[in-house]
């Protein structure tokens, strides 16, 4: 049981790997630290576990199961258990939806209809990760970084993945957000959530991970 | 130490549709000195960016100030008339450097064509060599198109431009915004360096941890933001090891090295602030129903009764 990158190369340009044999395993219930400076590969990284990008070579595999190369479209019963947080809040939310939208995306995408349903899901994701409820109807640019941030990670336990997956996730927020962010997902890694979180902020990782891998 | 930037009492509303008012900035007062770097922090909302912008009459049209922002020998940047600060502050006595400032950079020309149009046009007396020298920028850079630059230097270059007018006032808004830890010391440490050599520097950021590194060691100052208003201002390096407002030491008590524990609660929203103190939901100390001034002791001003009592 864990999320494993083994031997992944790849990159971008051909015959420029930024990513060169790298080998993490994300365990749930445990938080693994992945540190190194910018432009090194992280965000490379996170996007092959995330199966967004397809290494040249090396596996990925879910649980023991292998994701095959899939050129950009790996099953999506295999994408959902696999949750992303990204660096930027107003880069990753779409300007046009209110928080709730944006927060139940992942839930309408896997074919839930149901408003009564979808905003009682809204209710709980709010909760969880410390989001008032008043919230919910304003759009990204009427909330600040933090809150919108807060609604990115509530956007990726929509779908109850079993691993999250962040990139520089708090780079962006004050000392008492980064702090409140982490506290909300200690409580997920509680229930078993596996995270790996990039960062270059190294007494962060010191603080939050489990264990830090210095690849680069 | 003399005063480059007095601003007292700024206040700067703006009317949203249907009545509402946002008050991004309420009773500031700030003096950037001559030699001194001022660092405010708070966190993203507060209102920090909005200084900046009312600063260099670069606010939005449905903004209303009120207070005073007076530049020394020069006029008041509230109301002194667009020409004014076009022709004479922008560039040649405030110097602006915003996050990611490569992305200001026109992106057909070389760093070095840009720095020399900028020097050329606000009459700098700097030579490109010596800005790209006083930004940390490598000479080898000034050849190079913006896409070429990596994140760091590309900030350099934007420093560098600011710097082009020689300003005795430089503004920098989250200049470390998205670098990492190292080039976010050099970034930081740069601005430091500017100041000693005796420019008057603010630094906005959410970063406590550069500010923190820095307290020890330069001519720094602290200003906490909360809520649109300035809750505590000192030398940094008196205000880390004992903060005085609440806020400051829960700030302190949320970095990784530190307790690691956030503030409880939200910070308010800036068109619903709370009656009394605007900590107050949040506060573990007091529930203060009279609104706190920033009131001086010594050094250090806090707005906070219960601090100032004890």
């Amino acid at each position: 049981m864990s999320l494993v990158g083994e031997g992944l190369v790849g990159g971008w340009r051909r015959g420029h790997a930024v990513v060169d044999g790298l080998t993490v395993r994300v365990e749930p219930g445990r938080v693994l630290g992945v540190a190194g400076p910018s432009g090194c590969g992280k965000s490379t990284l996170v996007r092959m576990l995330a199966l967004l990008h397809d290494p040249w070579r090396g596996v990925v595999s879910v649980d023991g199961t292998a994701v095959p190369r899939t050129r950009y479209r790996a099953p999506a019963a295999l994408r959902r258990r696999i949750g992303v947080v990204f660096q930027a809040p107003r880069a990753a939310a779409d300007p046009r939806l209110t928080l709730e939208q944006v927060l139940t995306e992942p839930l309408r995408a896997g074919g839930e209809r149901d408003r009564t349903v979808l905003a009682a899901r809204a209710e709980e994701l709010c909760d969880r990760v410390g989001l008032t409820r008043d919230l919910r109807s304003r759009r990204p640019h009427e909330v600040s970084d933090g809150q919108l941030q807060r609604a990115c990670l509530a956007r990726a336990l929509a779908g109850g993945p079993d691993y999250l997956l962040c990139d520089e996730m708090t780079a962006m927020l004050d000392a008492s957000t980064t702090a409140a962010l982490v506290a909300v997902l200690g409580a997920e890694v509680g229930r078993g959530l596996g995270v790996l979180t990039v960062s270059h902020d190294e007494p962060l990782l010191a603080a939050w991970a489990d264990e830090v891998l210095r690849p680069w | 130490m003399s005063a480059a930037l007095e601003v007292t009492g700024l206040d700067v509303r703006f009317r949203l549709r249907g009545g509402r008012t946002v008050r991004a900035a309420s009773e500031v007062d700030l003096t950037l000195a001559r030699g001194r770097l001022l660092a405010l922090v708070g966190e993203s909302g507060c209102g920090k960016s909005v200084l900046t912008e009312a600063l260099t009459g670069l606010l939005p049209g449905n903004a209303e100030t009120r207070g005073r922002a007076v530049l020394h020998p020069g006029p008041d940047l509230l109301t002194a008339p667009e020409a004014v600060l076009r022709d004479e502050v922008r560039g040649r006595r405030i110097g602006l450097v915003g996050q990611s400032a490569g992305t200001f950079l026109t992106p057909t020309r070389t760093v070095g064509a840009q720095l020399r149009e900028a020097v050329r046009h606000l009459g700098g007396t700097a030579s490109v060599a010596e800005l790209a020298d006083r930004a940390g920028l490598p000479g080898a850079a000034l050849e190079l198109y913006p896409h070429e630059l990596s994140g760091g230097t590309a900030q350099r270059a934007g420093l560098a431009g600011a710097l082009a007018g020689d300003p005795d006032v430089l503004l920098a808004d989250e200049p470390t915004a998205g670098l990492d830890r190292p080039l976010v010391e050099h970034t930081t440490d740069l601005l430091v360096a500017l100041a000693r050599s005796g420019v008057a520097v603010l630094l906005i950021t959410h970063d406590l941890r550069a500010v923190q590194r820095l307290a020890d060691e330069g001519p720094v100052d602290l200003a906490v933001m909360y809520a649109s208003r300035i809750v505590e201002t000192g030398p940094a390096a008196a205000v880390f090891a004992r903060p005085w407002h609440p806020y400051t030491a829960g700030l302190v008590d949320a970095l990784p090295g530190e307790r690691f524990a956030p503030i409880p609660g939200h910070p308010p929203e800036l068109t619903d602030l709370p009656s009394g103190c605007p900590f107050r939901p949040r506060c573990g100390r007091a529930d203060c129903s009279d609104d706190p001034d920033l009131v001086a002791h010594g050094d250090r001003a806090v707005a906070c009764a219960p601090a100032e009592a004890s």
